[in-house]
């Protein structure tokens, strides 16, 4: 399989980049990692007249805590997560992903920023930055705005970074004391893309009272999903099992999955209840650890 | 329209003019008419298309060539000194680590990647980390033992047994 024709630049500033995306309009693309954009023009579901390699921009890609923030540059590899200190030390949830992420030579290539960008629900980090309550930078000429990753994800493939835009940084706020996270998919075999998938972070008191928590969903909805419901029925709570029976069963029908071949949709509502469920004890009991 | 690159191939630079669209495997195979990269799912599944891209494993069915521009590319053709097997190579041939033969470049080009960062890894990690590649005639077995093989030789280990094992 063969993608159709384009034309293909390499800028090497980011000012260039966005020169030429504005200029280009719609008939353009950035590719970044490829590993969604490239299997897709492969198949022709794509057929950008034009593609934009950021690779060789400088500057984008780096992990760093500032400012009340861990800072992840756009070009940053899947990889680069899995074997970064900071991330190791303080954020447990990416070393759970990285594992269930594709594989490792996708996770070579693959970017976090593109991972977001592409907008699928399918994807396993929008899940994990919901429960993280991350921020996107968006930087066109113009400057940068920073977006809610409540307020990213319009649609199926379709996200808040407008024409002549490029993701160039996702923000988490750094964790108060006694908070701990956790993800976890269920996937047919590895590389598959999650039959469901449930991101979690909460933070406790010295009594175990939940003072803050986010829950994210992967693939089970038509965006990345946030279980409100569930996150209300523990925030503010002293956490019990009964309790997380209870969020889990919120999220399980506060979802909608789709029949398809990884499952029936009941099937795939049973497996978001057992695996919320399994991720708000597993992140209470890092968040008890830390 | 065509774009000029230059790429290092198992240490040799070629600059070519090629189409943004070519992939990178089908420049190693076509281009160059270096056929012991494979391509088997072509949709970055089975791994088979495993090179190195300045050294880290990348399947190249889903890979443009002018992404490796000014990159240095390892194929399996550029394991072997002269005659002497990589250590990865021998390993695969003691332990019949293959059957077809199908998937073996790749998985051995991940193997070098996953023993250049790691040259002792337990078995769990070899596992998840060829599980980017997949072996249809259920070798995984012999495969996860040939790279045990080839971590040992490359740290100046006693060699682990070769004989079969059976399960």
């Amino acid at each position: 399989m063969i993608p159709a024709p384009f034309d293909y630049s390499t800028p090497a500033t980011l000012k260039e980049a966005l020169t030429l995306l504005q200029q280009l309009g719609d008939d353009a693309k950035i590719l970044a990692g490829g590993h969604s954009l490239i299997p897709m023009m492969k198949l022709r579901l794509a057929s950008p007249a034009h593609l934009i390699d950021i690779n060789k921009i400088p500057g984008l890609s780096y992990i760093k805590e500032e400012g009340g923030y861990l800072k992840i540059g756009a070009m940053t590899r899947e990889v680069d997560l899995e074997e970064s200190e900071i991330i190791r030390k303080k954020f447990p949830i990416f070393i759970d992903a990285s594992k269930l992420i594709a594989d490792p030579q996708v996770r070579n290539l693959g970017t976090v920023g593109g991972n977001i960008a592409h907008g699928d629900a399918a994807n396993d980090q929008p899940a994990i930055m919901l429960a993280l309550r991350a921020e996107v930078v968006i930087t066109s000429l113009e400057g940068e705005r920073v977006v809610p990753i409540d307020e990213f994800f319009f649609g199926f493939y379709t996200t808040a970074v407008q024409q002549g835009e490029i993701l160039t940084e996702i923000r988490i706020p750094t964790p108060s004391k006694g908070t701990g996270s956790a993800y976890h998919k269920m996937e047919r075999k590895a590389g598959d893309y999650a039959i469901a998938g449930a991101a979690v972070q909460v933070s406790l008191d010295g009594k175990g009272t939940c003072t803050q928590i986010g829950i994210g969903l992967t693939n089970v909805n038509a965006t990345p999903m946030r279980a409100f419901r569930s996150e209300e029925a523990l925030k503010g709570k002293k956490l019990s099992a009964d309790l997380i029976e209870q969020a889990a069963q919120l999220a399980a029908e506060d979802c909608n999955p789709s029949d398809d071949l990884r499952g029936s949709a009941d099937y795939k509502r049973t497996i978001v209840k057992a695996l919320t469920k399994r991720m708000i004890h597993k992140a209470a009991e890092r968040a008890v650890n830390s | 329209m065509e774009k000029q690159i230059t790429v290092t191939i198992n240490g040799e630079a070629k600059t070519l003019n090629v189409e943004p669209r070519l992939l990178l495997v089908h420049l190693i195979r076509e281009n160059l008419n270096m056929t012991g990269t494979h391509i088997g799912c072509d949709t970055s599944s089975c791994g088979a298309c495993t090179v190195l891209m300045d050294g880290k494993a990348v399947k190249s069915c889903t890979v443009l060539a002018v992404q490796a521009d000014g990159k240095s590319v390892t194929t399996v053709e550029g394991l072997a000194t002269g005659n002497n097997l990589h250590p990865i190579q021998e390993a695969f041939k003691e332990n019949h680590a293959l059957h077809c033969g199908f998937c073996t470049p790749g998985m051995m080009m991940r193997a070098v990647e996953l023993l250049d960062k790691n040259n002792n890894p337990t078995e769990e990690e070899i596992r998840w980390g060829i599980s980017g590649n997949l072996c249809r005639c259920t070798g995984y077995n012999n495969i996860v033992r040939a790279i045990q093989y080839a971590g040992a030789k490359m740290r100046g280990d006693k060699l682990p047994s070769t004989d079969p094992v059976f399960v």
